[in-house]
């Protein structure tokens, strides 16, 4: 199987690897796919009062097509306003990564992830403006979340003192 | 010493050629180069000897009489030779149903679904956690109807050794032949066709350090089992499989096959411990499951499941070990191995493996760099997996509502 230069740099050298905390002000938290057809997403901005991502991290399970669709998604959103990223289409990741066909759902996957994080992001602000009331709104799986941003915060820290 | 790379841990899907094994197939195609079956010459003769030698080589190895031993393409060949030649022939006698394995290789399974499209009943039987056919279930789906069960001796993707004299006891009971496909088998482990009751036995040349496109077909003479032939032709091998036997590959596969009787035991403990190492060393990542039974099992084969990372993703990352996915993502369909499906193991875990063959000619060199390579990738890939992170917090995987795409 033939992989383009692009995809193989952003497999071997994946740009934004690591999770922020989830209850942070600003952030938005994207988890996409499923473990049963081979593959997670998950993608997290921090996006600033003027709504441009200012950072963007993720961490992906999937296959190299995956990992390297999610690393090109995050670079590509830092910098960019929201209103932009979530116009970001799988064509275009597909394209830049010259992705073989079987391999098109990474890039939809890479999508959907953008959205999702961005739509996370909204539907904190809107909390955070209904007040201290926001807690009834967490979803079912809310707590496992952040019971698993502990965790990443730990691998976050352990990546930078490696770096 | 330096280890050449990539290093080639895929024994399953193909062995290389013993030296010994290459210098003689050059030899026949230099010097011997008659038609076995030619009568008017000693180019003929000469051919034909040597093929009758490599018959006898082949007969020894499984305690069978050279008649018994017929030439094919390789196991493929063999497994349609015999499951489709023992049904058609005993089609007759109003026996239409066969009996095989869930896990079988595909060749074996779309025999069968060929005839079951011909109006052949067959019978998928399930396998246990482990790998292993229950011989309770076996007995139970044998009827007054079926012909043949068809069971493999060594799996190709996990390795499980299945109880082959206790299949073998159970079918000659009952009064059903049995075929076992020992492509990955044959030469490897003990084999010995009358105290396993074996009726039928598919063979390959390129597992056992052979040429590719040679392979055998077992079939007893005594009691008699009849087949049908598949091919129209010259009736080469007595009338089971017409075509010009391929001289040069037949004396590979027999020497390859002599090779293996005299060595089987010194290639048993080399194998064996280089499997433990690599199995202590790769089982101490934790979360890394072994697929398929610990005990019964060719330990040239370790297939392993590494939570938390696809499969895919690891091949990549470590793209100096040549290996094979259990997972199917290498290929053009994305369903995870239907092996593994067959197991009960979670698709999550089954997208996570990885098949790791070793053989004659690797070398502990060669296991040391795999060990080190896969210990510092299974971190970093690890490290950027967000199903690890879950795991680690304790999270079931299976509680969260998931979005199946």
């Amino acid at each position: 199987m033939a992989y383009s230069k692009e995809l193989l740099e952003h497999y071997e050298n994946p740009k934004n690897v690591g999770a922020f905390d989830k209850n942070e002000k600003g952030i938005g938290t994207g988890l996409v796919g499923a473990p049963a057809c081979g593959d997670v997403m998950k993608l997290q901005i921090k996006v600033s009062d003027d709504g441009i991502i200012t950072d963007a991290k993720f961490k992906t399970f999937g296959c190299g097509s995956a990992i390297a669709s999610s690393s090109l998604a995050t670079e590509w959103i830092k910098g960019m306003e929201i209103d932009k990223a979530q116009k970001i289409t799988n064509k275009e990741i597909a394209e830049e990564l010259s992705l073989p066909p079987v391999k098109i759902h990474c890039s939809v996957l890479a999508e959907e992830a953008i959205k999702a994080a961005i739509e996370d992001y909204k539907k904190n602000k809107e909390n955070n403006y209904s007040e201290d009331d926001s807690e009834d709104d967490s979803e079912g799986d809310s707590e496992d979340d952040s019971e698993d941003d502990k965790n990443e915060d730990k691998m976050a820290v352990k990546k930078h003192k490696k770096n | 010493m330096t280890v050449k790379l990539p290093i080639y841990l895929d024994y399953q899907s193909t062995t290389p050629i013993d030296p010994r094994v290459i210098d003689r197939i050059i030899d026949v195609m230099k010097n011997d180069y008659g038609n076995p079956h030619s009568r008017s010459h000693s180019y003929g003769w000469k051919a034909e000897e040597l093929v009758e030698i490599a018959r006898r080589q082949v007969a020894k190895l499984i305690n069978a009489d050279e008649k018994e031993i017929f030439f094919t393409s390789g196991a493929t060949e063999s497994n349609n030779l015999a499951i489709k030649g023992v049904a058609k022939f005993y089609e007759t006698v109003n026996k239409k149903h066969i009996i095989t394995l869930t896990t079988e290789h595909k060749c074996v399974i779309n025999s069968c679904r060929d005839l079951e499209q011909e109006g052949f009943k067959i019978t998928f039987l399930p396998v246990q956690k482990n790998g292993l056919v229950d011989l309770n279930v076996l007995e139970n789906a044998i009827t007054n109807e079926t012909s043949l069960v068809s069971i493999m001796a060594v799996n190709n993707e996990i390795g499980v050794i299945q109880p082959l004299a206790e299949i073998g006891a159970l079918c000659r009971k009952k009064g059903v032949f049995f075929h076992t496909d020992c492509a990955q088998a044959f030469g490897k482990i003990p084999l010995d066709v009358d105290k396993m009751n074996i009726d039928l036995m598919s063979i390959s040349g390129h597992k056992i350090y052979g040429p590719k496109g040679i392979g055998a077909l077992y079939i007893r003479r005594k009691p008699r089992v009849r087949i049908k032939s598949i091919f129209s032709g010259g009736g080469q091998e007595r009338g089971i499989r017409s075509g010009t036997a391929p001289t040069q590959l037949i004396v590979g596969l027999g020497l390859a096959s002599e090779i293996a009787f005299n060595e089987m035991e010194q290639d048993y403990l080399h194998i064996k411990k280089l499997s433990k190492k690599f199995y202590d060393a790769v089982t101490a990542l934790t979360h890394v499951y072994l697929n398929g039974d610990l005990e019964q099992r060719y330990l040239g084969n370790l297939n392993f499941s590494f939570a938390g990372i696809e499969g895919e993703s690891m091949i990549m990352a470590i793209k100096d070990l040549a290996v094979s996915s259990g997972s199917a993502c290498t290929s053009a369909s994305l369903e995870p191995s239907y092996v593994l499906h067959a197991l009960g193991v979670d698709d999550e875990l089954a997208h996570t493996s990885i098949r790791f063959g070793f053989g004659r000619f690797t070398t502990e060199e060669e296991i040391d760099y795999a060990i080190t390579l896969i210990t510092k990738k299974v971190e970093k890939l690890r490290a950027m997996s967000p199903l690890w992170d879950m795991m680690q917090e304790g999270i079931d995987i299976k509680s969260i509502n998931w979005k199946t795409h």
